[in-house]
Parts: structure tokens; sequence; C-alpha cells
């Protein structure tokens, strides 16, 4: 006898519990602080807080707990709590001429006033296990210190600014369009579309970078500059009439410069390509550099190869994780009135080819 | 259990707002498909965020919800979506279709006819009807407005050239009072002839996709279809084997290892109520006695 499927409640309720438990592991094991995972997988945080658009590594951490581990689940979390936040103001644009750098590179000049700063990077690194790590414990000795640069370190594209040979971005007033708050329409400003890539995923931004560099879109970027840092957050105070910093973000910056031999519309010069991110986040802001300069290709009068890194609307409408993931995921929810009627489909279209197989053979 | 650290049904006020804003336009647009800015839900894309957003800007303390998915009030996104707002609204809830102020809706239209008063909230997955025959949103927008639906008869016409009728089985596009030609969510077609001229409110909410749309009371929606090929609402042919019906829409059952199958309404209290009225179906005991 059949009986229908019910206690859908209690089956949630009891799933629910199961995942708190496998959330904790072995309880013999000490579990994990999340100061810990703050201080010591400061990169996975530093990946939620720019997917999920809010500079809080706390939160980040508990969401990156709570999610198990899994990255795109944590920016879920952080994106639905961040969407129930009041908003209080815009603050001011953020002067990244003016970042404390912690890394500070370029690809394009051997040297630079204020130097090459290569700070805390995997990229000289050997890639061998280092097994001591496994074994618990054990201070590490002291990184050697030196003074930080007195004078703000210039942004090294202004170098070229000056000799006439990169395109200008002259500054702008005009407040950019928020994303979360007005639906996107595309055609995209310029504004809108670096927002859209800067909470994109990193891992779609960094395949749609490297089919650029693979032909599809080529535009022949070099790192002029890469800085990591921190960067004041100022807020205009109505009441004061002033600015006031309400605290420190960690940024990365890049700026690629892209060979361009002119066209119809434009003369021989470099072009720009920009990414900025939260945290120390250096493969998400190159590529999103290289995305945005793939973006451009309108605006500077290159041709439309119909590489996908051109297409804004493929670009936009793809590029977040959360939108991604959760319709990808929806298919696996009950859809067996849609395949009821799919298959009654199928029955009938069968019956009749067989029927006209049937009348052809006699 | 209200949770009293989040607003009434969730959303902030200024969000409904501009929820109802859309709303308002979309009724004053039938079938035309607005955008609307729509916020993260503490559920998944995929998982029904517009019709929760949209939901959540209608529901008012005095209401009376159910929520179903693929008609049913008790699997398990409808139980989610049902405590959802029993936390963070506080409303009362039912199965009982005739009872519900607002329902929401996945994949099914109530077999039991709604009434004045009542809205219908659907969950979308894709709101435009031409996305697959055309990709980009810039251009489907274009069609729209120049009422362009030449590609949609296109596809039409091939479906009956190559299968002999039109091969969609649900998500079956209509057109709305003469103009918009509109996706009606995944409901299976049977369901298709219930959109028109409802006397209740019919919400379409698409979260990811940030549009929502409107069917406002009484308005007429033609599935489309052509003079030789008339439409046909169509569903398994049987009778629910648990009480009877023969004009409900089944789901079909695996029952053994045989293979042996039954159906049952997919309407599950549409089932419920007739069993409780006696009705007994093929392998149905009246209801009380299990089934």
């Amino acid at each position: 006898m059949y009986v229908a499927v019910k206690g859908g409640e209690r089956a949630i309720d009891n799933a629910h519990a199961f995942l708190a438990e496998e959330r904790r592991g072995d309880p013999a094991v000490a579990e994990l602080g999340t100061d810990q995972i703050r201080e010591q997988l400061r990169l996975a945080v530093n990946r939620v807080m720019a997917e999920g658009s809010l500079y809080d590594p706390d939160l980040a951490a508990l969401a990156i707990k709570q999610a198990r581990g899994d990255l795109i689940e944590a920016v879920f979390l952080i994106r639905a709590y961040r969407t129930t936040l009041p908003r209080f103001g815009a603050a001011r644009p953020v002067a990244t001429g003016t970042m404390a750098c912690t890394r500070r590179i370029s690809a394009t000049f051997k040297d630079a006033p204020g130097g090459q700063i290569l700070g805390p990077t995997f990229d000289y690194t050997h890639r061998l296990l280092d097994f001591k790590l496994a074994a618990e414990g054990g201070a590490v000795p002291d990184a050697p210190m030196q003074p930080a640069p007195s004078a703000s370190l210039p942004h090294i594209t202004t170098f070229l600014n000056r000799d006439g040979l990169i395109e200008t971005a002259p500054p702008t007033d005009d407040t950019p369009p928020d994303l979360t708050r007005e639906p996107m329409e595309l055609p995209a400003s310029r504004a809108l579309r670096l927002q859209a890539l800067s909470r994109g995923d990193e891992g779609f931004l960094l395949s749609l970078a490297y089919s650029t560099q693979r032909g599809y879109g080529r535009t022949h970027a070099f790192v002029g500059e890469l800085r990591i840092g921190t960067v004041a957050v100022e807020l205009d105070i109505p009441e004061l009439g002033f600015a006031v910093e309400i605290g420190e973000v960690e940024l990365t910056e890049c700026e690629t410069v892209n060979q361009f031999k002119g066209s119809k519309t434009e003369p021989p010069q470099f072009t720009r390509g920009y990414g900025l991110t939260f945290g120390q986040t250096e493969r998400k802001a190159i590529a999103m550099s290289l995305v945005d300069r793939a973006l451009r290709w309108q605006e500077l009068g290159e041709d439309h190869t119909g590489a996908p890194a051109q297409d804004e609307e493929f670009v936009l409408m793809h590029a977040d994780n959360v939108q991604a993931t959760g319709f990808l995921e929806h298919i696996k929810l009950p859809h067996y009135v849609d395949f009821q009627s799919e298959l009654e489909l199928i029955r009938k279209l069968r019956a009749e080819v067989m029927a006209a197989q049937a009348e052809a053979a006699e | 259990m209200t949770d009293h650290s989040y607003n009434f049904a969730y959303l902030d006020e200024q969000t409904k707002r501009m929820i109802r804003r859309a709303i308002l336009k979309a009724v004053a647009v039938p079938g035309y498909q607005v955008p609307f800015a729509s916020r993260e839900m503490p559920m998944p894309y995929g998982w029904g965020t517009g019709g929760v957003q949209v939901t959540a800007a209608c529901l008012v303390p005095e209401d009376v919800l159910k929520v179903i998915d693929q008609g049913a009030d008790d699997t398990t996104n409808a139980v989610s979506i049902r405590k959802f707002f029993q936390r963070t609204a506080g409303v009362a809830t039912t199965v009982a279709t005739a009872e519900a102020t607002v329902i929401q809706t996945r994949h099914r239209i109530p077999e039991q006819p709604l009434t004045a008063g009542q809205i219908l909230v659907y969950q979308v997955p894709i709101p435009e009807p031409l996305r697959f025959l055309e990709p980009r949103e810039t251009e489907t927008r274009k069609m729209h407005a120049l009422e362009e639906y030449g590609l949609m008869h296109v596809k039409l016409y091939e479906d009956i050239a190559r299968h002999g009728s039109i091969a969609t089985a649900y998500a079956y596009p209509v057109r709305v009072e003469g103009r918009y030609v509109m996706d009606p969510s995944p409901i299976p077609k049977f369901d298709n002839p219930k959109l028109s001229d409802s006397p209740a409110l019919q919400l379409f909410g698409a979260g990811r996709e940030q549009r929502i749309y409107a069917l406002p009371p009484f308005t007429r929606v033609v599935s489309l279809d052509f003079e030789d090929h008339s439409f046909h609402a169509s569903k398994a042919p049987h009778d629910c084997d648990l009480c009877g019906a023969s004009e409900s829409y089944l789901d079909e059952v695996i029952t053994d290892d045989a293979g042996n199958r039954m159906f049952v309404c997919s309407d599950t209290d549409f089932c419920r109520t007739r069993r409780e009225a006696g009705h007994v179906g093929r392998l149905g005991k009246t209801a009380g006695g299990g089934a």
C-alpha cells in the first residue's frame, strides 16, 4: 500500500541537526575558533569579504566556520546578512594613492619612486609541502622590519600619464550606480561593470581573464602596478560639514597597462584595465583588470571578435556565484510536476512515432 | 514565535516599498516584466527568492498564508518557506486553499478555484518567455516593446512540423490581454486555463532575474496556439488512485521494484478534502484510514 511522502518538516529538522554535528566534526578534536580562521585562514576570509561585498573579517570568519569551509556558501551567508544592514551614507572615494602598502610591485618598470615592495607573497616560494606545519606548535621567527616610507607611493601609471602615453582617466563626481539597490540594466556603465566584477566569482573571472591571454579578446596586458595595503575610509558628516575617518580597509588594486595600436577613434597609446578588491586578493584583482579592459572594446573602437570576455551581458549576468550556485543547485529541488508533464508528452510523441512506424511496416 | 530581531516579514520597509511599487507597475501593465532591485534572501536563488520577496511585500499581520511546492503543502521547500514566514511575520498558516489569503506556489495552481481577495504568488525561475529563443536580455526587451513575437510562433510551428504537436508541456507561453507574451512559470500546461479570468490577483516574482510581473483579477490570458492546432490542457489519462478525482492534475508514483505505479493528485489539499468528503479511489481508503 502506498504511503504518501509526509513529514517534510521533521526531515528538515533532522537534516539540520545532522549538519550541525558534521560541521563540528570529531568532538575529540578542539573546536576551531573564528579568531583562528580570521588570523590563519586570512586569504579565505579575504575572498569571502570581497565576493560578499562586506568588509568585516570577524563575520567572514564566522561565515566560513558556519559554512564548513565552503567559501561560496560563506559568501552567501555574508550577502544575506549584508542586505539587511541599514545604509547610513556613502563613504568618500578611497584614495589608493595614499595607501599604506604592504606590497607594491610593477611589471613594467624595474624600479620606480618608492621602490618595489614584495610583501607577503607566495610568488617565489617553492611549492613543497612543509611537513613541519603538520607538527603542532613552533613559534615563527619575526620577519625583518624596515621603517615604512615617509611619503605616500605614487601610482606608477601616473609616470606614463605625464608623457601622454597612456589614456587619461579624468576624475568624475558622478555618483556611481549601486547594483544592490537598482536592478542591473544593460548596457552598463564602466562603474557598474567594475562593481559587478569586484563581487564576481574569482574562479569565473580567472578563467575569463585567462581566455583573453590565450587569444579570446586579447588585450596585451602588463601589470603596471599591483598594490596591497590599507586605506582610510572617510564619511562626510552633514552636521559637521567635514569628513571624518571612520576606519581602515585593506584593499588590492591592480592597474594594467595594455598595448593599443590605436583605432578609428583613438590615437595609439597605452590603455588601462582596473581591478579593486577587498583584502589581499590579488589573483582576483588582476583577473578583474583584464576582464575590465576586454569589456572596454566598444569605447576604444576595437573590433568585437566574439570573445566571451568582450560580451558584457554574458560576463555580468554570469559572474555572481551566489546567483549561479543557487540556480544551478535548485534543479535538485522537486520538479515532479514538470517532469510528469514531460513524461506525458514523450509518451504521446512516442506513441505517434510507433504508430507511424507500424503503419509504414504494413 | 516571531523573531523580533528582523522587521515584520523579514524585509525592511524601504525594500518592501520598492517591491510594492514594482508590483503596482506590474498590475498596471499586465504581463509586462518590471525590473526590481531583488535582495539577497536567506534562502538560495532558485529556491523561490522572488516569490518570497513578493509575499513579504504583500503580507499584513491578518493574512493567512499557504505555501505549496508541486501542489503539495508538505514538500520540503514549501515547509521551509512557510516556516520562514511563521518565524519572521508570525502570520497564521493553513493548508486549505479556501482559507488562505496569500498562497505562494511553485509549479502549480491549486485545483480549487481561487476567489476574490486572494493573492497567488508564483516563484519564477526564468521570467522571459523568449529566453531560450534569444539569450540576450537587451534583445528580448526590444522584442516585447515592439510586440515582435514572430520568433515564438515560428518555434511553435516548427514543433508542429516536427512532432505533430506543440512540444511544450510546462511553462507554456501565454498572451496577456492581447499584448505581452508571458511565461506562466513552470506550471504544467494543464494549469494554464486557470490563469485566465481568475478573481484572484496573480503575482509572479523572479528573484535572481530581478523581475516582477502580474495578472490582475479577471485578466484574459490565452495560451498560444494555432487555429488548426488548438491548445489542449493535458494530464495523465487516469483518475486519482486515492480520491478518484478525474479532473485534477496527477503525479505518477512508482510503488514497487516491479515498476508498478499509481496516480495521485498533485494538489494534496484537494485530494485530502475529497477523501474527507468520502470520495475513494482505486487504492484509497477514506480519510483517517491511512493512505
